[in-house]
């Protein structure tokens, strides 16, 4: 099996403003590959380099064994992108829009109608299919984007936020349809998301991006592992003395302030968790909240990018684009 | 494997327009589904025809029963001879009404070629352009579709118009042929698709739908009303007349005024105007369009 995807120096800088900052990675065939970050990391501009809609201000990636920059055709031809927003077009019914990019990828009628019964039938859709987009839910209109980013029997999927907007149980469905077509089609699929859980549960594979440059990349399971032990957050009364006290104490890992709360890396928690307090209270501090972790993709998030991922301020024009498909997905 | 390869490659068409006919075909679709949108559209024009051509009469107003001159003895005809005299050296034809329908038949194709950057505008907001981006179609049939649809769109709206002042009373000149007609369809095609060619760079770079509205709405009265619209240059001020010189819609006005009414005006001058018109604009709207969807 070799890379479906490699990224080389990978750069794309607006004005002044690095979006994408001279990235390296590598997706293989037939897996799961989680692209995880904030708004405004760098992960939509990265997707819109790799399917050709953007040029790379510096760098190239190799796409199906394509290069980005110099055959682009050949990339767009043997990929489907499910962009973040609901583009299938409203005034037409979901088989008019299956039709539309069967003729987008020069696909015979033909075959295009017997490709679109079958994908339609995938997502469910089949019972809706000569209704307007209009009048689809927001998990039915992510179905329908997905059923037309396969009518060209793509090689490589890459899908933008697919779930975001979307309910708990419509985006494990979402999951599910993604996770069948690894499955029967040994498809190579690149997710961005900013559902910490989603990838923990669906990708082989995750690279963590903050601010254009990839932070971590590995499985969930390897970062997880490389986050390493648990962690004790707490806060004090006075957060910088509790760092004194605590730093030449044995069993901590690291100590780290994120958010106003004190993030301990520690070998084993419930064993370190009473020497802490001891230590604090004998340095005449007071605990105010106390908690036991062991690591997750937050643990790893944080660990890597040093925020939460809910604190996340997402750029004005991003705030729009997302408040406009959640709009539509709940309409 | 080879044999795989080779079916899926049969299967797929590539000519290098492949794709134009889809995307022009989604942009009209839009437009016939929605008959009230149509229906809207064409209002204006026809409002125009009504008011102006039926209540402005100014034929009524020269003709013989509405003047008579207290203490001259005129007879009627003469009065009648002279009026008809000053219509014709006016407008070039007797007939106002026509002379105003066939101006109209411009304005429509100006007002609906103003609006081909809408779809644009929106394409770009909802994120289609970027999914029709990855897709293998050319970046330049994506800009000529919508060129493309929005010239059908103003000349189907365009004979609407003709067929509705036709039943309201236009008139062409006797020993018309379909080479009239032609020539006609062949000015209001030009002026189309240069002025498509143009709103669309204008809308493809535009922030939103409101300032493509503002732009639209900022030059569609004044290309009107300083063009030959509703009166010829030779009445107009001087300084309103090396404007009138330079506004499409005047030379495509005297073509369809010369072809259908058989106006006098110098046919050549005016195709050639016009096709110069339509060549820049649509090189320059269609080649920095696709720049900037290309970068």
């Amino acid at each position: 099996m070799g890379e479906a995807i490699k990224a080389i120096n990978l750069t794309k800088v607006f004005g002044k403003f690095v979006a994408v900052d001279h990235i390296n990675f590598e997706v293989k065939e037939g897996e799961i590959f989680g692209f995880l970050g904030p708004n405004g990391a760098g992960k939509t501009t990265t997707i819109k380099m790799l399917t050709t809609v953007l040029k790379p201000t510096e760098g190239t990636a190799i796409v199906n064994g394509y290069d980005i920059i110099k055959e682009p055709a050949k990339v767009r031809n043997s990929i489907g992108v499910v962009p973040q927003e609901f583009t299938a077009d409203e005034d037409l019914t979901g088989w008019e829009n299956m039709m539309l990019m069967a003729g987008l990828y020069g696909i015979k009628k033909d075959i295009a109608k017997e490709r679109a019964k079958e994908l339609l039938d995938m997502v469910e859709l089949t019972q809706a299919m000569n209704k307007k987009v209009q009048t689809y839910s927001g998990g039915m209109r992510r179905r329908l984007e997905i059923a037309m980013s396969l009518i060209s029997r793509p090689k490589i999927l890459f899908l933008d936020e697919p779930t975001m907007g979307l309910d708990a149980q419509t985006r494990s469905a979402i999951w599910n349809y993604i996770m069948k077509l690894k499955k029967e089609y040994g498809m190579t699929i690149f997710v961005t998301t900013h559902y910490l859980e989603e990838a923990d549960l669906y990708a082989d594979r995750v690279a963590i991006i903050d601010h254009g440059k990839i932070l971590a990349i590995g499985s969930p399971k390897e970062l997880k592992e490389s986050v390493g032990g648990d962690v004790i957050t707490l806060s004090t009364s006075n957060d910088d003395e509790a760092i004194k006290l605590l730093q030449n104490l044995d069993g901590i890992i690291d100590i780290k302030k994120v958010d106003n709360m004190l993030r301990i890396k520690v070998k084993d928690g419930e064993e370190m968790a009473p020497k802490i307090l001891e230590k604090l209270i004998k340095g005449g501090l007071k605990v105010l909240k106390m908690s036991i972790t062991e690591p997750t993709m937050d643990e790893v998030y944080m660990e890597y990018t040093g925020r939460k991922m809910r604190d996340e301020e997402a750029d004005s024009k991003e705030i729009f684009a997302m408040r406009r498909t959640l709009r539509r997905a709940r309409g | 494997m080879v044999m795989e390869i080779k079916k899926k490659e049969e299967d797929i068409n590539r000519s290098p327009f492949h794709g134009l006919w889809t995307l022009t075909n989604r942009e009209l679709k839009k437009w016939y589904k929605a008959p009230v949108i149509l229906l809207l559209s064409i209002i204006q024009p026809i409002l125009w025809i009504a008011l102006f051509g039926k209540a402005m009469n100014l034929q009524a107003l020269f003709s013989g029963t509405s003047l008579s001159i207290p203490g001259l003895n005129i007879p009627k005809d003469v009065i009648d001879q002279i009026g008809q005299e000053i219509l014709k050296q006016t407008f070039g034809t007797t007939d106002y009404f026509s002379y105003l329908a066939a101006g109209m038949l411009s304005f429509i194709v100006l007002f609906t070629s103003m609006q081909s950057g809408m779809s644009m505008v929106w394409d770009r907001r909802l994120g289609v352009l970027d999914r029709l981006l990855t897709t293998p179609v050319s970046r330049s049939n994506i800009i000529i579709s919508k060129v493309l649809s929005s010239v059908i769109r103003s000349l189907v709206q365009a004979t609407i118009v003709l067929i509705v002042a036709v039943l309201l009373g236009m008139s062409f000149y006797p020993g018309i042929n379909i080479f009239d007609f032609l020539g006609a369809y062949a000015a209001l095609f030009l002026m189309s698709f240069g002025l498509s060619s143009l709103f669309l760079m204008i809308a493809i770079r535009a922030s939103s739908w409101q300032s493509q509205m503002a732009v639209m709405n900022l030059v569609n009265l004044p290309l009107l009303f300083t063009s030959n619209a509703f009166y010829p240059i030779s009445s107009m001020p001087s300084w309103l007349k090396p404007i009138a010189e330079i506004n499409p819609l005047t030379y495509s006005n005297a073509v369809i005024r010369g072809m259908l009414l058989g106006v006098q005006t110098n046919l050549i001058i005016d195709f050639t105007y016009l096709i110069i018109f339509a060549t820049v604009l649509s090189i320059v709207g269609i080649i920095l369009s696709w720049k900037y969807i290309s970068s």
